[in-house]
């Protein structure tokens, strides 16, 4: 994204933040908190997978971390989410860092990275569903206290922005990312490992700070969603559900982009719940895994038609010259 | 005579059964231009990858600047002032020519506008300046040879490791590329240079350094080496050194070998 990306991001920060103004349904109004927080872990999953090129299939791990710091931190340690959801960052990023350091250093790419990633997420999950102190199978109840200094609102439209505010620093965070030094190593290390060490770029470093970063703001999404429901298990927190979203939104909007996430995860969580309605209708009845069916097609869909993405699409169908991917362009 | 930049010692590497550098030792000095000629298979890649830390050698040394670089890895090496150029093309794809040469300008640079702007520097120097915008991925042969010299020379190298940036050119465009070179080395840049071009290892080396089958049979000025009988046995066959012999006494002739 060139320095322009400012402008778009501050419109679509400003859309987003006035839809709960318009319209007051209560239904849209949750779907669209859970779809900025989906689109926040994959914004997370961007940074090391669009970006980096490495493919991760367990951002789950990052996820759950975050959301179980974010729980166990309020009902076990007795400390105030404000206070909570950094701690809970940090803990998704050492993680992060901890499973980048096995991989990397064992120069695993590909395949092996993403199977590796998987590995650590599912371990997590049956830990977590296993431990006395992570709740077990019974799972882990945030208790209910309406106040905004327990981040907990009257007004769910507050906790909308709340999401909202993330979801735009994570946008500008990629933003200044693609514009700097260390963006334009992840980028190189992307197409071509060799070559960016040829010209100084110490892969392992960038790597690791890579899945920091793309850990600790996929924790950040964890944690908005611990405090949303107030309830977490080990399937919804470390589930493979989350590491699907986070990999399905940035292919189907754009990997390697600003927005790409954002619009990928609004689409797919859309056109699921659309999916979900209409097919309910038609036989009288919930479907399950209606929308599971729904990101399969999208994602052939996207593969075979749209290799860069919806934003890739737009761009062709609107004959813009190809931006240049990785973000960076002339100034 | 100018001090050494780069001493190679005994350099040897063994991929399994085979040696594919066998006991090779080499000294360029700093300003000059060497070249490393040798039959294909040789092992010259093979030696430019242990000076550049892309491979690790089974024995042996390499020596930078007095200091013993064996065991720094590759981007570190780098960082210390040896670029090297890949023989098979390594372009990032998706990035345009100008971003390709600022993930080099980088290594010195840590702000964008003074990366990106070296890197227009650079690639005008090279003559990339009309395709800066372009996508690397859509560049010609010589194009994208001259994207692998450019990124190289964007790291600010004291010693460049070319390998056959020649080759797949046709004669024009190798007329074009060698005094891109002779420009560098003007720059203080120090030059090792693989090549199969004769007429180019001719007029541009002060020195060359001959190696066959691992072992380095030869080194000295380009005519010596040139009338050497172990190289023309080892590397040139029967009646090529007439053919050398002529292209140096008339460097525009397009003769490679
Ligand atoms: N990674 C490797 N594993 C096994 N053998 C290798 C490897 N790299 C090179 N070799 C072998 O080592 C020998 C030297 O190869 P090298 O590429 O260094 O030769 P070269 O002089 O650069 O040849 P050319 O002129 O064709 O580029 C060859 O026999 C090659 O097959
Ligand atoms: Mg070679």
């Amino acid at each position: 994204m060139t320095g322009s990306a400012r402008l778009p991001i501050l419109i679509a920060v400003i859309v987003l933040a006035l839809l709960p103004l318009g319209a007051t349904s209560n239904t849209l109004l949750n779907f669209m908190t859970f779809a900025l927080i989906v689109a926040l872990a994959a914004q997370g999953w961007n940074l090391l997978g669009g970006y980096g090129g490495q493919f991760s299939f367990g951002h789950a791990a990052f996820f759950g971390t975050g959301a179980y710091a974010m729980g166990l931190l309020q009902v076990r340690f007795g400390l105030n989410p404000w206070a909570a959801m950094p701690v809970a960052m940090l803990l998704g990023a050492a993680v992060g860092w901890a499973i980048g350091f096995l991989a990397f250093r064992a120069r695993l790419r590909g395949a092996y990275f993403a199977l590796v990633t998987l590995a650590f997420a599912e371990v997590f999950r049956i830990l977590a569903n296993a431990w006395a102190f992570t709740g077990a199978a019974a799972g882990l109840l945030v208790p209910l206290k309406l106040q905004a200094a327990n981040m907990q609102f009257e007004d769910k439209r507050l906790f909308y922005w709340l999401v909202l505010a993330f979801v735009a620093g994570a946008l500008v965070l990629t933003a200044e990312l693609a514009r700097s030094r260390f963006g334009a190593r992840l980028v190189a290390l992307r197409e071509n490992e060799d070559a960016a060490r040829a010209l100084g770029v110490d892969t392992l470093r960038v790597k690791l700070a890579a899945i920091t970063l793309s850990a600790g703001v996929t924790a950040a999404a964890g944690g908005l969603y611990a405090q949303k429901s107030l309830y977490l298990d080990a399937a919804i927190a470390y589930g493979p559900w989350i590491s699907v979203d986070a990999l399905l939104a940035p292919i189907v909007g754009g990997l390697g982009t600003v927005f790409g996430p954002l619009i990928g995860a609004l689409a797919l969580l859309g056109l699921g719940e659309l999916s979900k309605m209409a097919l309910g209708n038609l036989f009288g009845g919930a479907v399950p895994g209606i929308d599971l069916i729904v990101f399969g097609i999208l994602l052939i869909l996207a593969v075979a038609f749209a290799p860069r993405g919806l934003l890739g699409l737009f761009d062709r169908l609107i004959r813009r010259p190809r931006p240049a991917e990785g973000g960076e362009a002339t100034p | 005579m100018t001090a050494p930049l780069l001493v190679v010692e005994d350099l040897t590497k063994r991929f399994g059964g085979l040696t594919a550098v066998d006991r090779a030792a080499l000294t360029v000095r700093a300003g000059t231009i060497a070249g490393l000629i040798g039959p294909n298979g040789a092992g010259k890649t093979t030696l430019f990858a242990m000076i550049s830390g892309f491979e690790t050698p089974t024995s042996g040394a390499v020596r930078f600047e007095g200091r013993d670089v064996t065991a720094l890895p590759a981007h570190q090496r780098t960082a210390a002032g040896i670029a090297r150029t890949f023989q098979i093309v390594q372009p990032f794809a998706g990035l345009s020519v100008r971003e390709n040469i600022a993930v080099g300008a980088y290594l010195r640079r840590a702000g964008r506008t003074e990366a990106l702007a070296h890197a227009d520097a650079v690639g005008r120097a090279v003559g990339l300046g009309p395709q800066l915008d372009r996508p690397a991925g859509e560049m010609t042969v010589a194009g994208r040879k001259r994207l692998e010299l450019a990124r190289a020379l964007a790291t600010d190298p004291k010693l460049l490791l070319l390998d056959e940036v020649l080759a797949g050119l046709n004669p024009s465009e190798i007329r074009d590329m060698i005094p891109v070179i002779r420009r560098i080395r003007e720059g203080g840049v120090t030059i090792l240079i693989v090549e199969h071009v004769m007429q180019a290892v001719m007029s541009l080396c002060d020195e060359v350094h001959v190696l066959a089958q691992g072992r380095m049979i030869a080194s000295g000025p380009p005519l010596a080496v040139a009338r050497d009988p172990a190289v023309m046995e080892a590397y040139l066959g029967h009646g090529a050194a007439a053919r050398i012999a002529a292209s140096a006494r008339n460097p525009g002739a397009p003769d490679h070998a």
